[in-house]
């Protein structure tokens, strides 16, 4: 099981390799629409990367929710908990 | 009680496509005409999409129309007349009847009445849908040759202000002539469906909505008293294309990536053993991802009809492939896996000889 801080640097690896952007501008309180200028395609690819990687299931449904790179991370840490 | 001896069809070993045609019809909407409907821009639509142009028919000229275009084509490359039919089947989602099918006004136009002629629902899976369906008469005995038509309108159903899917569409229409072969030139369809996603991708509302919608609207004077009850987005009475795009795409790549897989080993065959991949024409995005899924090594050249021609449906993988054929013709006799996909949610997958 992955502590928060593993799962931010897995998931900026993940958002680097899927934009480009430095895995270091991906921070806990940033948005993926707003800041990183993620669109709902990418967020999907980005999604079923982080299911793969860290083991844990993602529902469409609940992508919606997932509105900054925090709400991820809590959600991902819950699902693995 | 003994049952009587009977006679049932004799089966044959292989079939192929003989003869594949297409057609295009002549209005081409471009990503700055879309601009005038929605606000975006040509940049955004290509980066997002991979699409710059969709090819979108006349208000004169119907299913029926760009079907026939694409099967005189197919019959023609083939040598068959369509007198030869055995079977006409038409896939498509935009004939504007419920019945009389296009179909049977198409094997009457091409003179291949009284050839069993139907249409099938399986919106963009509905060629591969149609290829497996071609392939098992003619291997079964039932038919000596069919003609498979992918045939849309699709500027019929959209609406240019909605957001998530019209501006991606275009029309035209695809078709093959399906027959008898020494060598095996169909792999068995992996083809499915999922219906719990019934709701991601189709028309917006039901034919019976448009029919007490009306009468209310008649009631009330205006349909603007009334349209409102579906919400801002969809104010007008008509039913349209509509998709939850994101979950498509997760399905379309992921999922789809396995089924094309299982496709694959159901033909015995290796990525490398591939001349060419035909995926529906979705999203250039899609596209890509499958691809990247699939691991095609670099000498597979993949069909990206949808930068000119727009979803098209149905019609997305046979018009690919005519173009991938007129780009390339070496790749004639080369084998091409195809997969389509979508609303219903369907599937289907085959590999194919090229024509």
């Amino acid at each position: 099981m992955a502590s928060n801080e593993e799962i931010l640097a897995g998931l900026a690896e993940i958002v680097n390799e899927e934009t480009g952007l430095a895995p270091e501008a991906v921070e806990l309180d940033k948005s993926f629409t707003d800041d990183l200028d993620i669109d709902s395609i990418s967020m999907m690819t980005i999604v079923v990367n982080a299911e793969e990687k860290f083991g844990v299931r993602i529902p469409d449904e609940e992508v919606k929710n997932l509105k900054t790179v925090g709400d991820a991370v809590d959600y991902i840490a819950k699902a693995q908990a | 009680m003994t049952t009587p001896a009977m006679l049932q069809s004799p089966l044959r070993e292989h079939s192929r496509i003989l003869g594949l045609g297409a057609y295009r019809p002549d209005v081409i909407v471009t990503n700055d005409d879309v601009c005038q409907w929605i606000e975006s821009s040509d940049e955004w639509i290509r980066q997002r999409t991979g699409i710059v142009t969709r090819h979108r028919a006349k208000a004169d000229v119907s299913v029926i129309d760009m079907a026939e275009g694409a099967a005189r084509e197919a019959l023609k490359q083939a040598g068959i007349e369509a007198s030869q039919l055995g079977a006409v089947i038409v896939s498509t989602v935009t004939h504007p009847y419920a019945t009389p099918s296009a179909a049977a006004a198409l094997a009457d136009r091409l003179g291949a009445t009284p050839a069993p002629a139907f249409d099938i629902s399986a919106a963009c899976a509905g060629y591969c849908y149609g290829i497996a369906q071609g392939d098992a008469l003619v291997r079964s005995g039932t038919a000596e040759y069919v003609l498979v038509v992918g045939a849309e309108k699709l500027s019929d159903f959209i609406d240019n202000t909605e957001r998530s899917m019209s501006f991606l569409l275009g029309d035209g229409a695809g078709a093959v002539v399906i027959g008898p072969s020494d060598i095996p030139g169909i792999s068995p369809s992996v083809w499915g469906s999922d219906g719990s996603k019934w709701d991601v991708i189709g028309m917006s509302r039901s034919l019976l909505d448009v029919r007490s919608l009306s009468l209310d609207a008649e009631a009330a004077g205006s349909l603007a008293a009334v349209a409102g009850e579906f919400g801002d987005s969809e104010q007008k009475l008509w039913p349209t294309m509509r998709q939850d795009g994101p979950s498509v795409f997760r399905w379309a790549v992921w999922e789809m990536a396995k089924t094309a897989k299982r496709a694959l080993e159901a033909a015995g065959l290796q990525p490398e053993d591939l001349a060419a991949f035909v995926p529906h024409q979705a999203n250039m995005r899609i596209i890509d991802e499958m691809v990247k899924q699939l691991k095609l090594p670099e000498s597979v050249v993949v069909a990206r009809d949808i930068a000119e021609a727009g979803n098209t449906s149905a019609a997305s993988i046979p018009l690919a492939t005519h173009r991938l054929l007129q780009e390339n013709p070496q790749l004639s006799g080369g084998l091409a896996l195809q997969i389509g996909f979508g609303a219903g949610l369907v599937f289907g997958a085959q590999v194919i000889v090229l024509p």
